[in-house]
């Protein structure tokens, strides 16, 4: 007890002695939008990201190091859509962080900015693991950024007005070189349009719809289930009859079942970094557009 | 939503003070030119909204053309943003978990482990196939500053009982959480852990021998989270003792039991997390009554004694998870290991309620550990070992039951257990797992048990 007691006072003290942090503290569930965050804030902003590309961001555990980060954080933000219901709420309760409760001003929702795809409407477990809000992968849309840079940019000006002038100068730049950049992709992606694509989980519908592609077969039957043979042969037959060009997948994603398709029907495989960090190239949000379309020009080929 | 106007209008009249009515003709006019402006200006942005939405639905029905074809730079338009996450409408989250069980033994699953006759002894175990405990968790915020969560476990044998039902205070602030309500203990790692999220049919040994499978209270929690980078938590417990080894404190004010624990837990790379405690119990056995203890005669079918005293327990756990690049969904692998030491000092009467009872002190000192490994080799399919071990310690006994109360079994209770599962979706589980149980003495046995365990509705996100 008088350990214990001791421990308690010494990290009183501890929490005492911290010195005031300067800049946001901001925890960034997914690295896309930690990324965003450090285009917006620079370095007003210290910024955490609870994942990375290579994870799984659906199945994620409630980690001590993500519940004692939550802990300080100023803003959290997320996909939201409940992409992260199996490990956010736990993480927000545990924390004991009223500020960045969902509702409150320090709780960021990137999905509430945009147009939701696939929103089922069918809400049923039987139709496997779907998200009643719509499909969350939004980040994949590259045209999705401006408008959640522009509702994040508000929130972080709210949270910090000091900076706010900062954050708007910064939006602005941001935003100018990523219509620049969005023009230089849709050039790029001009070959892309129409093709048929082979996705691995229903992962990509933001990026289909952006440049055109279109989706003729998912390799899970349904969201979250592995394949079994079967549901795979006639997957098969169903690609002969009409033929696809790639197989898409992200990184985080089990190789087997893709692999095992491009085997036999000499589709390529390719693998899309998903999220910043996702490969060397994608180092932040401009080098993940870059990089994810060299991969699908490369998969033409 | 066309009549909101006139409604406010209404409001706003009735809202008036009587003064109003008094006003000359030139502030009633002026009120009824204000309440006209914001009449035509809500109508306008309702016009407005109609538009917006009519626009919307002739996009959304043109979408998979439109999505093709859109002009390159425009962002997509706003069809339909999603609301913020939230549990349904006001209904409360539910959750119903369904489980069951087949089970193949030689021996009776219900003799107590040797030396602990005096313990808990709930093996959670039935021969043949039986339909386990089904839990239904309700919960949902109740305003702003309190969250409800009530688990109710319907029992197969019909009845229902509460096995928590708290409130947690959201709103504190400063790394605080308040949870009162009966709820289950914060010590260690497994006890928190509902049945549902075991990684194994039943709970280690030391679990159903020293808590009674998983020590619930009803009282009061306070946990306080460091603001380090570590994670470092402190927390405390106050209740009635309400389950063993307290003895459900009856008629009295007070307390029964108190707990305090201490977590820390970090992340080394990616890869690598951990949490490692420490707790302390400490409760007043009062009257407690236990049957068919052996004895030093060797009375057929034991005795019956009573013990009151004190009871403290240390604890100690640590759990260590790997996933390569942090991604558990295709594999990983955890480790896990409590032990737990608990002294009871205190007196002790032989043969209770018989003619020639004898009272006099008893003090013993139990321990027990367990070792265990959960790995997923791929993505729904998960093995697992575990090792556990008992100590039924070497009691004091006092004068007068020296030649009645036995001081020391001489036994070690021991058992092995794997397991193999498969999960098709996150909300659906088989296992199949084989023990080989020496923890009683003379009468050890292989134990194998088939066992599905199914989530339906809500379900809540699980702790580290």
């Amino acid at each position: 007890m008088k350990t214990l007691l001791n421990i308690l006072s010494a990290a009183l003290l501890l929490a005492c002695a911290l010195p005031a942090q300067a800049a946001l503290n901001v925890f960034a569930c997914e690295p896309e939008w930690a990324a965003l965050v450090q285009e917006l804030a620079g370095d007003k902003a210290s910024v955490y990201a609870a994942t990375n590309a290579l994870q799984d961001p659906h199945r994620v555990d409630a980690r001590p190091s993500l519940i004692a980060k939550a802990r300080r954080a100023q803003l959290v933000v997320c996909t939201g859509a409940e992409l992260e219901t199996a490990w956010l709420p736990v993480i927000l309760r545990e924390a004991g962080n009223p500020d960045v409760a969902p509702g409150k001003p320090g709780y960021f929702e990137a999905a509430s900015q945009v147009a939701m795809r696939e929103v089922p409407s069918r809400l049923d477990r039987a139709e496997g693991d779907i998200h009643p809000f719509g499909n969350p992968h939004i980040q994949l849309d590259a045209r999705n950024f401006l408008p959640i840079a522009q509702a994040l940019t508000q929130r972080l000006a709210a949270l910090d007005p000091a900076n706010a002038a900062t954050y708007r100068a910064r939006l602005d730049t941001f935003s100018q070189k990523w219509r620049e950049a969005l023009l230089r992709w849709e050039k790029q992606a001009a070959p892309l349009k129409g093709v048929a694509i082979v996705v691995q989980h229903k992962a990509f519908p933001y990026l289909e719809a952006w440049l055109g592609m279109k989706e003729v077969a998912a390799l899970e039957p349904k969201p979250g289930m592995e394949p079994s043979a079967a549901y795979l042969s006639q997957l098969v037959g169903q690609l002969q009859q009409h033929p696809a060009k790639m197989i898409l997948r992200a990184g985080y994603q089990s190789p087997k079942s893709s692999d095992w398709l491009a085997e036999r029907t000499q589709l390529k495989i390719v693998t899309l970094s998903f999220s910043v960090g996702g490969s060397d190239a994608a180092k932040d949000l401009f080098g993940l557009f870059d990089d994810t379309l060299a991969r699908l020009l490369a998969g033409l080929k | 939503m066309k009549f909101a106007p006139s409604c406010i209008a209404m409001a706003l009249a009735l809202a008036m003070p009587v003064s109003a009515l008094a006003a000359d003709e030139a502030d009633l006019r002026a009120i009824r030119e204000q309440i006209a402006a914001l009449k035509a200006q809500y109508e306008q942005r309702i016009s407005q909204l109609e538009q917006r939405l009519q626009q919307a639905e002739e996009k959304a029905a043109s979408r998979p053309v439109a999505a093709a074809e859109s002009a390159p730079i425009a962002a997509p338009a706003i069809i339909q943003t999603a609301p913020a996450s939230s549990e349904g409408t006001f209904n409360p989250g539910m959750s119903l978990i369904l489980s069951g069980t087949y089970g193949q033994m030689r021996q009776d699953p219900a003799i107590p482990v040797t030396g602990f006759a005096m313990n808990a002894n709930n093996p959670n175990a039935t021969q043949g196939f039986s339909l386990k405990e089904s839990e239904l968790g309700i919960s949902a915020n109740i305003d702003p500053r309190f969250r409800g969560t009530a688990t109710l476990a319907l029992a197969p044998a019909g009845g229902v009982t509460v096995e928590n039902a708290y409130v947690d205070a959201l709103a504190l602030g400063s790394g605080l959480n308040l949870r009162f309500g009966r709820f289950f203990s914060g010590l260690g790692y497994l006890n928190e852990q509902h049945a549902h999220a075991w990684d194994f049919v039943d709970q280690p040994l030391v679990y159903r021998t020293l808590w009674d499978n998983q020590l619930g209270e009803d009282g009061l929690q306070a946990r306080w989270l460091a603001p380090t980078d570590m994670y470092i938590e402190l927390g405390g417990e106050i209740g009635r003792g309400r389950s063993f080894p307290g003895t459900d404190r009856q008629n009295r004010n007070g307390t029964g039991a108190g707990v305090i624990f201490a977590h820390i837990g970090d992340e080394i790379g990616t890869d690598h997390n951990w949490r490692a405690g420490a707790s302390l119990h400490e409760t007043k056995r009062i009257d407690a009554v236990s049957t068919g203890v052996p004895d030093l005669w060797g009375t057929p079918g034991g005795v019956t004694d009573q013990f009151s005293g004190n009871s403290r327990t240390y604890g100690l756990d640590f759990v260590w998870k790997y996933a390569p690049n942090g991604n558990s969904s295709l594999t990983n692998l955890k480790l896990q290991a409590e032990y737990f030491r608990r002294k009871q000092n205190g007196l002790l009467t032989y043969n209770f309620g018989m003619p020639g009872a004898v009272t006099d002190g008893y003090a013993v000192t139990q321990s027990g550990w367990y070792l265990q490994s959960v790995w997923q080799f791929m993505p729904h399919w998960r093995v697992g070992l575990r090792y556990d071990q008992l100590d039924p310690g070497n009691a004091s006994v006092g004068a007068l039951n020296t030649a009645n109360v036995i001081a020391n079994y001489g036994f070690t209770p021991k058992r092995t257990t794997a397991m193999l599962d498969y999960s098709p979706s996150e909300f659906s589980r088989v296992r199949l797992q084989a023990a080989r149980d020496q923890s009683r003495q003379g009468l050890s046995d292989t134990q194998i048990f088939l066992q599905y365990v199914m989530s339906l509705g809500a379900h809540g996100a699980h702790k580290f």
